[in-house]
């Protein structure tokens, strides 16, 4: 069999950022939902989960093309 | 039966292969300035060039005559510029109005920029070009450094990122490096890397679409392969512009958020400010 390991391994590095963004981003729609005042304030701080949460998929993607 | 090689190295006249994935990512000087050292234009520099001058253009007539009543050129301007506004006070509160120049210019480049991936004849996204989100990320980790330290001191900037207040000071060992690259190295790295990676993928997928059209036209073995392409081929635009769209306004999203926390220093006793 032949291939490259890093595409497989940048393959299993999008389980755990997807559905993490996929539960932090549900949550944040269903609280503006709740409470729609504080959407601003909702999205902001969604962003910033954001950014830590896709850290891991773009170093995922990062180390497969380069490793 | 007429295989599409084969059609492809009489179209040619000779041998043809299908040429690798690395083919999409050579660029050649423009002849006649192959010798201008650093200043030689490639396809990508004479994009940028472009861009900047057409922006410069739009941004300057749009605003030459500040009539009371806008016209259609001004009212397009104003709406973007309300559009920034919004976004810079929503996120940065009072204080963003000072930066909405700089997410404004910094918004409308990476858009021009990405939207050249699916313009015809000149399907290639300058931002899918390493060096161009990186830099655009370093201006980022320079301004956000910047408001922090103007903000809080020298000093106090520093200790406040590296030392969040507020946890007991054995774990300081532990928590100073990861805050050290969480916060001035992983930043920019993600930025750049978010833009880069969204731009080249999107930029293969377009290509290898079209080209699967064009390759797989025979008659015979290829051709539900050919008008499958052929059907996908708008989805895939819609996608790509999508992705756009959504990449341009995550950039400038998450610059109002650094300068937004660099601004706003937390303090353990007081409520955190809604921001």
């Amino acid at each position: 069999m032949e291939g490259s390991l890093n595409v497989v391994g940048y393959g299993l590095a999008t389980l755990g950022p997807g559905i993490g963004l996929g539960i932090l981003i549900g949550k944040a729609l269903e609280s503006m939902a709740r409470q729609p005042e504080a959407e601003g304030m909702v999205r902001t701080n969604m962003f910033i989960g954001l950014g830590l949460v896709e850290a891991l998929a773009i170093l995922g993607f990062v180390l497969a093309l380069i490793g | 039966m007429i295989s599409a090689p084969v059609l492809a190295a009489v179209e040619r006249g000779g041998e043809w292969e299908l040429p690798s994935l690395n083919h999409l990512f050579v660029f050649p000087d423009m002849p006649g300035t192959e010798n201008w050292g650093v200043f030689s234009l490639n396809r990508v520099s004479l994009m940028l060039l472009f861009s900047a001058l057409a922006l410069a253009t739009f941004f300057f007539l749009a605003t030459r005559k500040g009539a009371m009543v806008p016209g259609r050129l001004q009212s397009v301007g104003e709406s973007y510029v309300e559009f920034i506004r919004k976004l810079a006070t929503d996120v940065i509160g009072h204080d963003g109005l000072k930066f909405v120049p700089f997410l404004g210019t910094l918004f409308v480049f990476i858009f021009l920029n990405n939207m050249f991936k699916i313009t015809p004849f000149i399907m290639l996204p300058p931002t899918g070009r390493l060096h161009i989100p990186a830099f655009l990320a370093i201006l980022v980790w320079l301004v956000y450094v910047g408001v922090g330290i103007k903000y809080q001191g020298f000093v106090g900037y520093f200790k406040e990122v590296l030392f969040p207040p507020g946890v007991p000071w054995p774990l300081y060992i532990l928590l100073t490096p990861i805050e050290i690259l969480s916060n001035l190295i992983f930043r920019p790295v993600t930025l750049t890397f978010r833009l880069f990676a969204n731009m080249v993928a999107g930029h293969i997928l377009v290509v290898i679409t079209l080209i699967t059209i064009h390759v797989f036209f025979v008659v015979g073995p290829g051709l539900p392969i050919s008008i499958f392409a052929l059907i996908i081929s708008p989805l895939v635009f819609a996608f790509e512009l999508f992705v756009i769209g959504l990449q341009a306004y995550i950039f400038v999203m998450l610059t109002a958020v650094y300068i937004s926390t660099s601004m706003h220093a937390h303090h353990e006793d007081e409520p955190v400010p809604v921001p």
